[in-house]
């Protein structure tokens, strides 16, 4: 492996004082004039709330954009499935909150590997975010006032969340469509449904449009514009097991990759502390139940190992409510990646609860006896009823049984301060990129991140790119940059038919998920990561020579897209692999054995590691090539992160 | 347990479709309803039948992805559940389970168990938003909502648009679904600029793709998200509203 430093990382980030580096960015960018905005075209792949959010608002602002989606509906995204909440720095509560707070909180959440000046611009645009989407009809929590309410979250000593009951993603997804279906109604914005971007298109190195599969009938088409941008959301499926919707893919990040774009961060990976507990090897995904339980949720394991007793039969003095007792000043509010290691050691020792002995409590004895049920179940009631559908248990009466599980990828397309990535062109934002969260992300953190880069980044840096091609068109289609890439396209599709081996597309992916979890999920080490770097070349070896896909290309065939989405995992955990065993460091949700604390937190090396790392693809062969982008920080300390 | 399945096959829009018959062998009682089918295609694939095509995404009953009819229910035959909710512990050892697509005119089969909900995206596009052009929007807490009408508003923003209301209802009508849009937001002092208009725009965009309602209550018993069929009397209290003339002009309450 070669590491270069090189100037391809320019981050771009405005000189001057943190707080006006994005004023002063909004100022100096070149402009599109707005009788000049309609002889561009944009594309905008994915309609979650990045995507969505973009597509309307470019939509707004004059130019044409086509919108593509896999899913039937650009209301529905992964994005929906978010619970909890979003933050804004409001300081409606009276309780010293700031921007500067949040701006803080987030890059000591994201254990210092986070950009400062994006970090903060994120924080800055955090109050527009909700007064927008209050503005476009999100039916936030209210206070009997007439006012809105917010709740607290882990990692932040502040109430700064507001929700839409434990439907916060549903709202503000639904909020973006809508916006999105005015203009699709204005004619403003063409938008492509089941429709699955396959590659990307470049020419005189820049992005120049797409190729897509049509998943409906099968038909391959390219789409050719001025600019590209990825909205395409992250990567946790990798994993096979994780609370992403099943459809959720890296393919359009990866193929961009493929074609140039640098990839940062890709071991960067968030296991979320509380989610429901596998029940059998048929499982076909994991179901988050929201971190904002644990305002009000404590949890606990017995303190004797191998304990069979019924939660409820164990004492109150035999119960060991490790997070309050580890960290007092957080308790069972502490930040994802310390809870979920926590969970992970009691389970570890053998304390873990429930049939498979593969969870631990989250107990609601305490508030409903101080709150009352009905305040209880007002709060949280849809989660409550959720979680017992699954596991048929009463979280009113027993304790709900949780456990980690993949949820959220801090690592993502390397982008710029404009979210611009290294194909000059090709843009990406929300989760599918790496920019705001460091090494872990904190609760409530990436809708406002999904949406203040849809909203009001990404429509306001754009132009920088474009103002240089005015009175340029697009390439067109016929151009051979999309025939080949049109022909790549077909000539891998059926080869994947052409195979007919023995085994399902599933049956691949769970194998690669299982050694992802197991060496390269809450813990790493060398030794482990090492034996996952060649195990998985291996599988996909197997999958190309035996994968058993049924059916034709010209007719909706779900195992096709599943393999064209399974092709692309097994390259991305490489590199996901190949990342965490060269960051010889712990830090947020990158936890390496070799490096930890005496009492067992994740410790960073500052000298060596805070930089983001930045991968180049040299192709199927070669390893890749690590550049670095090194992080300097100006306004917060380094410091252990500490939530005792 | 073992189950007897009798799923509908069509291979594609345009060509007849029929039952199959299939054994759910050994499925766990903890295993979801897409969980049991994803084993049956996983068998199904092994013998070279192509797998049972069928939508879903969250599988946490939030997205609207999902939705297929089991034994004439749709989403099945638990109340207020979808059926990727839908637990295998809930059927017993030996059933035989039927499953069909949403049946209605509005939405083509695609193939097998999937169709084509697109309508209710042009119905969202003819007026299910609100106005405020990003970057133009005042202080949130400007303009206060009382808490009553932001539950009930939350209460109708539920829907998931999966669908299951025009499947059950007799005369395959939409009005659950453009009922609850229209709630959501003419219940909101910020949706109440273009409550009237709003409203034109979206019963007469329903009215050109399905059915009309007359009360049979079927899909507010079919809604995954229990949404009240108080939503149809408000809808159709502001679209009779709307037809004198002065309040559409002044599009005031
Ligand atoms: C269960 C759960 C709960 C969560 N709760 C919270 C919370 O409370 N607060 C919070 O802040 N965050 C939460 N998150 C995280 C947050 O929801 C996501 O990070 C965020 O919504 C991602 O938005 P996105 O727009 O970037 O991507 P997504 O919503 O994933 O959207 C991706 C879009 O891209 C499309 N797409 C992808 N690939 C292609 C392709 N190749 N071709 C065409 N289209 C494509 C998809 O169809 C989709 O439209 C939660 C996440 C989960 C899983
Ligand atoms: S799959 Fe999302 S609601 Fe059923």
């Amino acid at each position: 492996m070669t590491t270069e430093h090189t100037h391809i990382l320019d981050a771009k980030i405005p000189d001057g004082p943190l707080e006006d580096k994005w004023t002063k960015r909004k100022f100096d960018v070149k402009l599109v004039n707005p009788s000049n905005r309609r002889k561009y075209d944009i594309i905008v792949v994915g309609t979650g709330l990045a995507g969505a959010g973009s597509a309307a608002a470019l939509g707004e602002l004059g130019y044409n954009v086509k919108a593509f989606t896999y899913n039937d509906s650009s209301r529905r995204a992964h994005s929906i499935a978010a619970q909890g909440g979003i933050n804004a720095t409001k300081n409606y509560p009276n309780d010293n909150d700031s921007v500067f707070r949040l701006f803080y909180d987030t890059v000591k959440g994201g254990d210092y590997r986070s950009r400062e000046a994006n970090v903060y611009r994120l924080a800055e645009v955090s109050d527009a975010i909700i007064d927008q989407t209050v503005a476009q009809g999100a039916p936030y929590g209210r206070e009997y006032g007439g006012m809105l309410d917010n709740r607290s979250f882990g990692g932040a000593q502040v109430s700064r969340t507001f929700y839409a009951r434990g439907q916060t993603g549903q709202q503000l997804l639904l909020t973006a469509y809508q916006a999105l279906a005015r203009q699709v109604g204005l004619g403003t914005v063409e938008l492509f449904t089941r429709t699955e971007m396959v590659e990307l298109v470049m020419k005189d190195g820049r992005a120049v449009g797409i190729v897509t599969r049509d998943l409906v009938t099968g038909e391959i088409e390219s789409h050719s514009a001025h600019a590209v941008v990825l909205a395409t959301g992250g990567y946790s499926n990798a994993y096979f097991l994780s609370t992403n919707a099943m459809n959720c893919n890296g393919t359009a990040v990866w193929r961009a990759h493929r074609k140039g774009a640098l990839f940062a961060n890709p071991s960067f990976t968030q296991i979320h502390p509380t989610c429901i507990p596998a029940s059998d090897e048929h499982q076909s995904k994991l179901t988050l139940m929201s971190e904002s339980l644990r305002n009000d949720g404590r949890i606990w394991v017995s303190k004797t190992p191998n304990d069979d007793r019924a939660a409820n039969d164990i004492p109150e003095d035999e119960r060991d409510y490790y997070l309050e007792r580890q960290y007092p000043a957080f308790g069972n509010l502490v930040p994802r990646d310390v809870a979920s290691r926590a969970a992970m050691r009691m389970v570890e020792d053998d304390k873990g609860v429930g049939p498979l002995k593969n969870g631990v409590y989250l107990d609601f004895a305490d508030a409903i006896s101080r709150l009352g049920r009905q305040v209880i179940e007002d709060r949280y009631g849809n989660l409550f009823e959720m979680y017992e559908r699954i596991t048929d248990e009463n979280p009113y009466e027993v304790p709900m049984r949780i456990y980690p599980a993949p949820h959220y990828t801090m690592g993502g397309l390397w982008v710029d301060y404009n979210l611009e990535t290294t194909i000059p062109g090709l843009f990406a934002s929300g989760e599918a990129n790496f920019s705001d969260h460091g090494a872990n992300r904190l609760g409530a953190s990436a809708l406002m991140q999904g949406v203040a880069d849809g909203y009001f980044v990404l429509p306001a840096t754009i132009s920088g790119y474009l103002a240089n091609w005015l009175n340029v068109a697009p390439v067109p289609t016929d151009d051979e940059a999309f025939v080949e890439t049109e022909q790549a396209v077909q000539d891998q599709i059926e080869k994947l038919l052409s195979i007919n081996g023995t085994h399902s597309v599933d049956y691949f992916h769970r194998r690669l998920g299982k050694i992802m979890i197991a060496k390269c999920g809450m813990s790493r080490d060398r030794e482990g990561l090492e034996w996952a770097l060649e195990e998985i070349p291996k599988i996909k070896a197997e999958f190309w020579s035996d994968v058993k896909i049924l059916g034709t290309n010209e007719s909706l065939n779900q195992s096709l897209e599943r393999a064209g989405r399974v092709v692309d995992f097994f390259e991305l955990a490489e590199l996901m692999v190949r990342d965490a065993l060269q960051r010889e460091e712990s830090c947020g949700g990158h936890y390496r054995v070799e490096h930890q604390t005496e009492d067992g937190e994740a410790k960073r090396d500052d000298d060596n590691f805070a930089y983001v790392s930045a991968w180049e693809w040299r192709g199927e062969d070669s390893p890749p090539t690590l550049h670095k982008e090194e992080l300097e920080f100006e306004y917060v300390a380094l410091t252990q992160r500490s939530y005792k | 347990m073992n189950i007897t399945l009798r799923v509908w096959r069509q291979a594609g829009p345009d060509v007849e479709g029929g039952f199959e018959t299939y054994e759910a062998k050994d499925i766990s009682p903890e295993a979801s309803f897409f969980e049991m089918l994803d084993e049956v295609n996983e068998m199904l694939n092994d013998e070279g039948v192509e797998p049972i095509a069928f939508d879903s995404d969250c599988r946490e009953g939030i997205c609207g992805t999902c939705g297929v009819m089991v034994d004439g229910h749709p989403h099945g035959p638990q109340s207020a559940t979808a059926s990727c909710q839908l637990h295998m512990r809930k059927f017993s050892d030996g059933d035989t389970i039927t499953i069909e697509p949403w049946r209605a005119v509005a939405f083509p089969v695609l193939r097998d168990l999937i169709v084509d909900r697109q309508p209710f995206d042009e119905i969202i596009q003819a007026g299910g938003f609100i106005s405020a052009n990003i970057g133009a929007a005042p202080d949130s807490n400007i303009i206060l909502v009382p808490k009553p009408a932001a539950e009930s508003s939350m209460d109708a923003a539920s829907c998931i648009g999966c669908a299951a209301c025009v499947a059950a209802c007799p005369n395959s009508a939409a009005n659950l679904f453009t009922g609850a849009k229209i709630a959501h937001l003419n219940l909101l002092p910020q949706g109440s600029p273009e409550r009237y208009h709003r409203t034109v725009a979206m019963v007469e965009t329903m009215e050109s793709f399905f059915g009309s309602c007359t009360n049979f209550g079927e899909c507010e018993m079919a809604c995954p998200k229990s949404i009240s069929i108080d939503v149809i009397a408000w809808m159709n209290r502001d679209y009779v509203a709307a037809q004198w003339k002065n309040f559409r002009k002044q599009g005031q309450q």
